[in-house]
């Protein structure tokens, strides 16, 4: 059984801190399709559209039909572990520094036998549960889970180089000013962080909920480059999940506004700021991304289902969230190993959202998705049933969801 | 000698004190807090171009980025829609000549102290008048509360109810324009208005009457309890903005020590 992970130890000063190294990440343009479907916590594979084979690795033609149609579909996750081995010996370098390491072949249920990590409670001849996991490069990968939940099994030490615990880890919520950072610093705090930092600007104004307000308040405006550097020189060694809870939402299209004024507010808080919190924290977190038992492992962003294609009535606002998106998915390749969570919402129940008909995401639902994919290793999630509904147009067919959307 | 070069002399000589009555530009600074539904005031803001680094290895330099009330700043007649069609009402079109004037301090520091929404009245000024003279045409009037000495929330003291700083009467502001002719009128808070004066009649008397008449006001200054009641000359140019209804400024006051 998986023992249970200590809190982190103090660090001894006196040794080099461990390098933040990644696992290979070469990966053919087909065998992404096993990344995008970890980052979204799916078990998936192709499966060909001619005969219903189930393909494994990935490739470009069938092989049982030699048939070109292989869409990816997820498939039944169930399978048994027919071979293990440990390695002690590599070459690599990553996985030089977690030797020994559990890997095996699992015979699926839907077909293919597949290469895995072996979760540390998955035994030999058992069932197991496949999933597929982002690695520390960002690439999917076969993690086989034992067949029944066992305790404390989060804390495995090779599943734990798949998911982000926030259990002994310090977290920097960076704007307690709204509902939804409030909500996120309490959830942090309740699911065992170490430490929860919540940023809060403008001190000299009041805001709602400031009495009630948990973990450590920190002085943090995003969109005061000054401010985002004195806070990471005094802080950024001590966060190991960065959540981007800064919000600057405001109704209206393009003509409604009749200046630039509020869309350069809402371009400094929800794309300049995140740029500075990442030119600020990023190389810090990244540099100790491998540091010890609790190494920073994510940086989270809140950003609007609307930055896939934008809703007229948010129009200028939707602008911004394709910018913020946009620079998201640059900070995955700068910030590995770091995990670059985005969490896409749909309207959130806010006073900014007054006009707008539910379902509308409440702060509480916001903290508890994040959580879940943090523990679960997930990088792209849709939160809430518009947030999905979106997602889902948008994968079928971006341009129609578009139109659709300009349409009203 | 010529009454400058008298009065350079003086100036070298240290006989007359330069006081500076400017808050430091930060981005902390509050500026004035409207309903976030309104367009807003935007803070004082700090970008680094380069400092003796790859970006510009010689030199240091920032870009800056705030509003025109923004920090201590200057309000042009245009500022409010009761001066919008005077002439000469914006910070480039206003002669140069009023840019250095004498003030009038009164000092309401103790009353303030004990009542945050403290009002200037008539009554007021004439028992300060009464003390040390008829308030002068083409003075500034500066009223002393101390309240730059507060900061951060305290400074701002936004209530439930909106914020709460002293400032003027509608006919306070009406006596100090049409019976003293006043160049304009300074605070040490963040409007020259009270933080209450959207309840007065009319709202914001000290922007609507002032203005109105096509003269000036000077915000968030600081040091006035370093001034003497009269004799101060304040040295106050605003930015030389086309069209601009006020800008950030350094305010100068010489006095004679």
């Amino acid at each position: 059984m998986t023992a249970k992970l200590p809190p982190p130890q103090r660090k001894n000063p006196l040794l080099p801190t461990r390098q933040p190294l990644l696992p290979p990440s070469s990966r053919s343009r087909t065998a992404l399709g096993l990344t995008a479907a970890a980052a979204e916590g799916r078990f998936a594979l192709q499966v060909c559209a001619d005969c219903g084979a189930v393909q494994y690795p990935p490739r470009e033609a069938c092989h049982a039909c030699l048939g070109a149609n292989l869409p990816w579909r997820e498939v039944p996750a169930g399978g048994a572990l027919i071979a293990e081995t440990t390695v002690r010996i590599t070459a690599d370098p990553y996985f030089r520094q977690r030797t020994p390491w559990r890997t095996g072949i699992v015979a699926l249920d839907c077909g293919p036998s597949v290469v895995a990590h072996l979760h540390g409670d998955v035994v030999p001849d058992g069932r197991v549960r496949m999933t597929l996991r982002l690695d520390k490069s960002g690439q999917g990968v076969m993690l086989a889970l034992p067949g029944q939940d066992t305790p404390d099994m989060q804390d495995d030490r090779q599943m734990r180089e798949m998911t982000c615990d926030p259990k002994g880890r310090r977290v920097l919520v960076t704007d307690g000013r709204n509902a939804f950072g409030q909500a996120m610093a309490r959830a942090f705090i309740d699911v065992g962080a170490a430490g929860v930092f919540v940023g809060v600007a403008d001190a000299w104004k009041p805001f709602p909920g400031q009495d009630k307000l948990a973990g450590e308040v920190v002085p943090l405006d995003i969109t005061d480059t000054d401010s985002v550097h004195r806070l990471a020189a005094s802080l950024g060694g001590r966060v190991e999940i960065l959540v981007n809870t800064a919000l600057h939402v405001r109704p209206g299209g393009i003509l409604d506004r009749r200046d630039t004024v509020t869309a350069r507010e809402e371009m400094e808080a929800t794309y300049f700021g995140p740029m500075r919190l990442a030119q600020a924290f990023g190389p810090v977190l990244r540099s100790r991304g491998a540091d010890g038992t609790h190494p920073a492992c994510a940086w989270v962003n809140i950003l609007s289902a609307y930055a896939l294609a934008p809703t007229p009535t948010f129009g200028a606002f939707a602008a911004t969230q394709a910018a913020a998106l946009s620079l998201a998915h640059s900070l995955r390749a700068e910030l590995r190993p770091l995990r670059v969570v985005n969490a896409l919402v749909g309207p959130l129940d806010d006073e900014w959202h007054q006009a707008v008909p539910p379902p509308k995401v409440a702060p509480a639902a916001l903290a508890a998705s994040v959580l879940r994919a943090l523990r679960d290793g997930i990088e792209d999630l849709a939160v809430g049933d518009i947030a999905q509904d979106l997602l889902a147009r948008w994968k079928d067919n971006p341009t129609t969801l578009a139109r659709e959307l300009a349409a009203g | 000698m010529t009454q400058l070069a008298a009065f350079a002399a003086e100036l070298l000589a240290g006989r007359i004190k330069v006081i500076d009555l400017t808050q430091t530009l930060s981005p902390e600074f509050p500026t004035i807090a409207l309903p976030p539904e309104f367009g807003q005031c935007a803070p004082f803001r700090l970008e680094e171009i380069s400092r003796y680094d790859s970006r510009g290895p010689a030199w240091y330099w920032n870009n800056f980025s705030c509003g025109e009330h923004t920090g201590t700043h200057f309000d042009a007649p245009i500022h409010w829609v009761s001066g919008k069609d005077l002439a000469n009402n914006t910070t480039d079109t206003i002669p140069a000549q009023n840019f250095i004037a004498p003030a009038c301090v009164i000092d309401c520091a103790r009353e303030a102290a004990a009542n945050a929404d403290f009002v200037l009245t008539v009554a007021v000024i004439e028992a300060w008048e009464a003390k040390h003279g008829r308030i002068p045409a083409g003075n500034w009037v500066f009223l002393r509360t101390d309240w730059s000495k507060k900061s951060g929330a305290a400074y701002a003291n936004l209530q439930a109810d909106g914020a709460h700083t002293p400032g003027p009467d509608p006919e306070a502001v009406r006596f100090l324009v049409e019976q003293r002719d006043v160049l304009g009128f300074g605070v040490e808070t963040i409007g020259t208005d009270a933080g209450q004066a959207h309840h007065f009649t009319p709202p914001y008397p000290a922007h609507f009457y002032m203005h109105g008449k096509g003269r000036y006001g000077l915000q968030c200054l600081a040091n006035l309890d370093r001034l003497p009641p009269t004799g101060a000359l304040i040295v106050s140019p605003p930015l030389k903005i086309k069209g601009g209804s006020g800008s950030p400024l350094r305010v100068l006051a010489l006095v004679a020590s």
